[in-house]
């Protein structure tokens, strides 16, 4: 239990209750994806706005558990500001760290790092994923 | 604790420290399934129907025996009884074959809300295919399927009635006896998901008069990979096979071949003989024990969780009425998954999500929701286990700020 404790009570309940860049932009220039877990209902879209090869803005709206609506709000924080070749490193470690894969410790995964305890209960690792897997997604898509 | 006199049967309990409250899902398989699996693979291993020698006559004699067993559990005859993958491709089977060869644009489907996708999607395909049209019947405010409310939507231009026999969200028995004669005299027929009825209800597939009727081999005691489709001989016989291949065939010709007699056309290939073998055991213990033996058990287990589990402040329980071993509820305020992680660590084991029910999901308004389901193995410890660690998970999500 002290395991569930941790993940809860650090970083994720607070961007739970309080997400941040909520909500899709309606300006032209954004790339947007759509990712759903069907099997539960997590439903999140991620839009990412690119200029000059870094990622200027990054927002996301959906629903769905604490983890997967907290892991967005953290990833868009993440995210921002990065060049996209930084932003796409971050994602693949991350993406890594959570699914208990071997993954680059040197990058600094700021505070996305607290979804590391999510590695400790594999029913979960979707919800952790899939806010930046849809990010990798609207990357792919902007090439 | 009580004691309960077949919980010993079921090896996937020994020695674990765990309230399995997911028979809904999956039933748990006893040692007499897994041991006639297991001769299966370990003593003949060879296919049916086709071999000359002793190993095969024995695979086929105990392959066809099962048959023998699932028809007289459901009192029909033997070559009504389809063996499939699952009740999923039962139900694929119906709207696949018998439905593509009557449903002209314009006529009607009725279904519920109340469906597991699989009673809905292969007639959603269907209509969308021929021009057809899904009706949804109604539901009550207790979101049951009523036969006043069937008696609305049905018209000269329905020409199937697809229902769940008990709804795997909300555990309400539908009234398909009345629903059946009703359909009947208005010229359609019928075709019921039985996958969450069969493992406590008895059937009487003449008596119900039913047309179709579908289950799963896993979800009553019995292994994955079977599933059982009865249907009416007279339906059986002029419907077409989708499935072509082995083992199906009277005479191959280049241009034209012929099939063989239900139910043997609707099974191509090499069908999960162990799996099958494995149900024939599954029915037999259901049968000895007796179905009304395990209802009650099962009624009266639900009924102590579920009179505990509403005292709990914090808790909605969305099926108060249930008729058979389900709870649906929630933590106010706290989505299911999260919740369902709290009582996995807590080693409760339920399912969270939508139960692949969408529409009975939407219907109830929420976004998804835990579910209980109580089956003979389970006790009252289990219940008490699940009420404890409600309690516990209540203050747990208020604790960190839910």
């Amino acid at each position: 239990m002290a395991d569930l404790d941790n993940l809860y009570r650090q970083i994720i309940m607070e961007h739970y209750k309080n997400p941040r860049n909520k909500g899709l932009s309606e300006q032209p220039g954004y790339v947007t994806a759509h990712i759903k877990n069907p099997s539960c209902g997590d439903d999140i879209t991620v839009q990412t706005l690119f200029a000059d090869g870094t990622v200027k803005d990054c927002r996301h709206d959906g629903h769905g558990c604490s983890i997967c609506c907290a892991s967005a709000s953290v990833m868009t924080e993440t995210v921002i500001g990065k060049t996209v070749a930084e932003a796409l490193l971050l994602a693949d470690n991350y993406l890594k760290l959570v699914s208990n894969k071997e993954y680059d410790a040197s990058v600094d995964l700021e505070e996305a790092a607290v979804f590391a305890g999510v590695n400790q209960f594999p029913a979960r690792v979707k919800c952790a994923s899939i806010a930046w897997q849809a990010f990798v997604r609207t990357i792919e898509e902007q090439k | 604790m009580e004691k309960n006199p077949w919980r010993e049967q079921f090896p996937q309990l020994a020695g674990k420290d765990e309230a399995f409250l997911d028979s809904a899902a999956s039933s748990l398989k006893p040692l007499s399934v897994i041991a006639a699996v297991d001769h299966y693979y370990h003593d003949l291993s060879v296919n049916i129907h086709r071999g000359m020698y002793a190993s095969s006559y024995e695979a086929t004699r105990l392959y066809e025996e099962a048959r023998a067993k699932v028809a007289a559990f459901i009192h029909a005859k033997e070559e009504e009884v389809v063996f499939l993958r699952g009740g999923t491709a039962a139900l694929n089977l119906v709207a696949s074959s018998y439905g593509a060869a009557h449903l002209q644009p314009g006529d009607e489907v009725i279904v519920s809300q109340l469906e597991h996708h699989s009673s809905i999607l292969p007639w959603q395909a269907l209509a969308a295919k021929v021009g057809a049209k899904l009706v949804y019947v109604p539901l009550d405010p207790e979101l049951r399927i009523t036969v006043d409310n069937v008696r609305s939507v049905l018209t000269s231009k329905t020409k199937v009635v697809a229902l769940t026999y008990v709804s795997n969200v909300m555990g309400y028995i539908t009234p398909l006896a009345e629903i059946i004669a009703l359909a009947h005299a208005s010229g359609a027929i019928v075709v019921a998901d039985a996958a969450q009825a069969v493992q406590h209800l008895s059937i009487d597939v003449k008596c119900l008069d039913v047309d179709f009727l579908a289950f799963s081999g896993h979800k009553m005691l019995g292994p994955t990979g079977i599933g059982v489709l009865y249907g009416k001989s007279a339906l059986l016989a002029e419907m077409e096979p989708i499935e072509f291949g082995g083992e199906m065939i009277d005479e191959v010709n280049k241009d034209r071949s012929t099939w063989k007699e239900a139910p043997y056309k609707f099974e191509a290939g090499t069908m999960p003989i162990a799996s099958a073998i494995g149900l024939g055991a599954a029915v037999d213990m259901l049968q000895s024990i007796g179905l009304d033996a395990i209802e009650d058990h099962v009624v009266r287990i639900r009924r102590y969780a579920f009179t505990q589990l509403k005292k709990v402040e914090g808790i909605v329980i969305y099926n108060p009425t249930a008729d058979t071993g389900i709870i649906a509820f929630n933590i106010e305020g706290v989505h299911p998954h999260d919740a369902a992680t709290f009582f996995a660590e807590q080693h409760v084991s339920l399912r969270a999500g939508h139960h692949c029910a969408q529409l009975a999901i939407k219907a109830l308004g929420i976004e998804a929701c835990l579910r209980a389901s109580f089956y003979l193995y389970n006790t009252y410890a289990d219940c008490d286990r699940l009420v404890a660690v409600a309690k516990e998970a209540v203050r747990f999500f208020k604790g960190v700020g839910f």
